[in-house]
């Protein structure tokens, strides 16, 4: 292995505890920072830990860490030879990748071709079915008559669900049990999408009952090693937004993960893939899988997969930027989870921004922390609520259970409400521990009343 | 800013070929300026400044250390209102758009921000009087660095 650092420095196009993470990473590496700020997160951790900071804009992110121009600037007024975006903000953006390309700096991460191909979420499903990786079985964009809807419908097999094509928010929407409903329910779908979207197009698609969510992690180099970093299952989720997430996935046999491994290989090298990427798939109860989308970025919840390989997934990001190939990550060991700590109401999830008056961190064994927040801190209203991630590993999931429980009575923040409480409800549920969960749990979970079973537990 | 930590701030900046160097700290502004004009190296941006808008008011700034500007109600500073390189001239052949002292109308260029290859016109906001300039010519700047100061006209 190449002991010079890939680069001489690196811009960290983002904020928060992923700027924080990347920064880590080059350090470790040689390799000099420079961060951006908008003028609201002067004081912020990433500002004080990078070699230099360049304040880009306003609060205002569309002013400031999406600013393009700004942030290219940055990158030349202080030499920086290559930009990571992070997630979120211009990390799947094909143009800003694009614009890198034509300045000369690296984007850290894949083509802008990959980029644009994956964003066409139509694209990347006929690209996959060329493949051979499974897809949602469905119809192949709008339907074209009621005929030809209930021949496929037939098909697909029920039940089925009907979306409008310009749809969103449950509008036009409608799941279909048996036959004999099909043409009302196609009729009263195309009508609602008529009225909410002005076009009457809609599709067809196989409806799961209670799917799962799991992803894989791959890393792939430019010189055409794939490798897969095994799954996240990511279920724990609440209106599409995931609160929790675990690795192995406890319904993952090690035939199925071998099996969505090479289909996760497959289409990253269909797609001619550099750098890491997260292939999501839904697993129906009878472990079918089907390809959702691909993320051609690092995730939120990329900790996982790095404990449980003890793999630098940054460094290796920044590494495969810089042309060099990646070691293979060798054998995963026990059982890592995840639990995203958001300022946010524990059971309504209304945000909470404020002051941490008091934030203490959890540590021991299996612990580790994301988070670019410290005591006295603010969290401003104008960026995402993930305060802190917390992460715990153990030989089983049941001692990685315990310990993220044990984590979760020790890390102790005052001044706004946080998501404690919910994971420490949920770490402790007997449904939870089974690990039987879909995408439809925490639904399910909240009808429980959780909060009240705490203060009973408290009492005692 | 005690001295100590002034002095030690300029023997760091004599290793440097940084040409002019400002910081703004609870409420104290130091500039520091060296006479031999060397390409720009860029310092490290870790100046607090209230930024809340392209414009402030000087008005409510304490006295700084070096220069000291008195602190007037009608003084107006503007502010990068993006990154990039700062000129004072629209060519190296050209002559500055401003001198301290110029009169200056709204609309007129004060200086030009490059970046990514553009050049940006910077204009007045405000018919007055060049007070002062806080950059050298091929200095970089970031978003919300006080560029140029005007005293705004008694009649405006």
């Amino acid at each position: 292995m190449d002991s010079s650092p890939p680069f001489k420095k690196v811009l960290v196009a983002n904020r928060g505890e992923i700027a924080l993470r990347v920064i880590r990473a080059c350090r470790e590496q040689g390799i000099r920072t420079v961060a951006i700020y908008s003028t609201a997160d002067r004081e912020s951790l990433h500002v004080k830990l990078a070699d230099e900071a360049v304040c880009v804009g306003p609060p205002e992110t569309n002013l400031s860490y999406r600013n393009i121009p700004n942030i290219i600037s940055a990158a030349e007024i202080t030499q920086a030879e290559a930009i990571h975006p992070g997630y979120g903000f211009l990390s799947e953006n094909a143009h800003f990748a694009e614009i890198c390309q034509s300045a000369g700096v690296i984007f850290i991460g894949p083509s802008p071709e990959s980029i644009s191909l994956m964003g066409d979420k139509a694209r990347a499903k006929s690209l996959m079915r060329e493949t051979g990786v499974p897809v949602v079985p469905g119809s192949q964009g709008a339907i074209s008559s009621e005929e030809d809807a209930i021949s496929l419908s037939r098909e697909i097999g029920y039940p089925l669900i009907i979306k409008a094509s310009a749809g969103g928010g449950g509008r036009g929407m409608r799941i279909v049990h048996q036959e004999n409903e099909f043409e009302n329910a196609l009729h009263a779908a195309q009508t609602e999408a008529f009225q909410a979207f002005g076009s009457k197009e809609v599709y067809i698609e196989k409806y799961f009952q209670n799917p799962r969510h799991v992803e894989i992690q791959i890393l792939a180099d430019a010189e055409g090693h794939v490798y897969s970093l095994g799954e996240r299952d990511c279920s724990i989720q609440r209106r599409h937004q995931k609160l929790v997430e675990e690795s192995p996935s406890p319904v993952l046999s090690p035939k199925l993960r071998q099996e969505m491994s090479s289909a996760a290989i497959k289409a990253a090298k269909a797609a001619g893939y550099v750098n890491a990427g997260t292939v999501e798939f839904l697993v129906d109860d009878h472990r079918n899988f089907f390809f959702i989308e691909m993320n051609t970025r690092i995730q939120v919840e990329h900790p996982v997969t790095e404990m449980l390989f003890q793999y630098d997934l940054v460094k290796a990001q920044i590494r495969i930027a810089a042309g060099f190939p990646v070691d293979p990550p060798g054998k995963s060991f026990g059982h890592a989870i995840e639990c995203r700590i958001n300022a946010e109401d524990p059971w309504t999830f209304a945000p909470s921004p404020g002051t941490l008056d008091r934030f203490l961190l959890p540590g021991g064994p299996g612990i580790r922390v994301d988070t670019a927040f410290y005591e006295g801190a603010t969290i401003p209203p104008y960026y995402d609520s993930l305060i802190a991630k917390l992460i715990a590993t153990g030989r089983t999931r049941q001692e990685a259970l315990d310990r993220m429980a044990r984590a979760l009575l020790e890390f102790e923040i005052d001044g706004i409400r946080t998501t404690i409480p919910f994971h420490l409800a949920l770490m402790t549920d007997d449904e939870f521990r089974k690990g039987t969960y879909s995408t439809g749990f925490v639904e399910q979970f909240l009808l429980r009343r959780p909060w009240e079973k705490r203060r009973k537990s408290d009492m005692t | 800013m005690t001295n100590k930590e002034i002095q030690e701030l300029l023997s760091l900046l004599q290793s440097t070929n940084v040409t002019v160097f400002e910081l703004e700290q609870d409420g104290v502004r130091i500039k520091i300026q060296k006479s031999a004009l060397s390409s720009g190296e860029v310092l490290r941006f870790q100046t607090p400044r209230p930024a809340t808008g392209e414009i402030q008011e000087s008005g409510s700034v304490p006295p700084s250390v070096h220069p000291p500007t008195p602190p007037r109600a009608n003084v107006r500073t503007i502010t990068a209102p993006i990154v990039g390189t700062f000129y004072r001239s629209p060519s190296p052949e050209a002559g500055p758009y401003i001198e301290i002292g110029s009169t200056v109308q709204k609309g007129q260029i004060l200086c030009i921000i490059e970046a990514m290859k553009l050049m940006n016109e910077i204009e007045s906001e405000f018919d007055g009087t060049v007070k002062a300039i806080f950059m050298e010519n091929g200095q970089s700047v970031e978003y919300g660095m006080p560029l140029i100061e005007i005293e705004i006209s008694s009649e405006a």
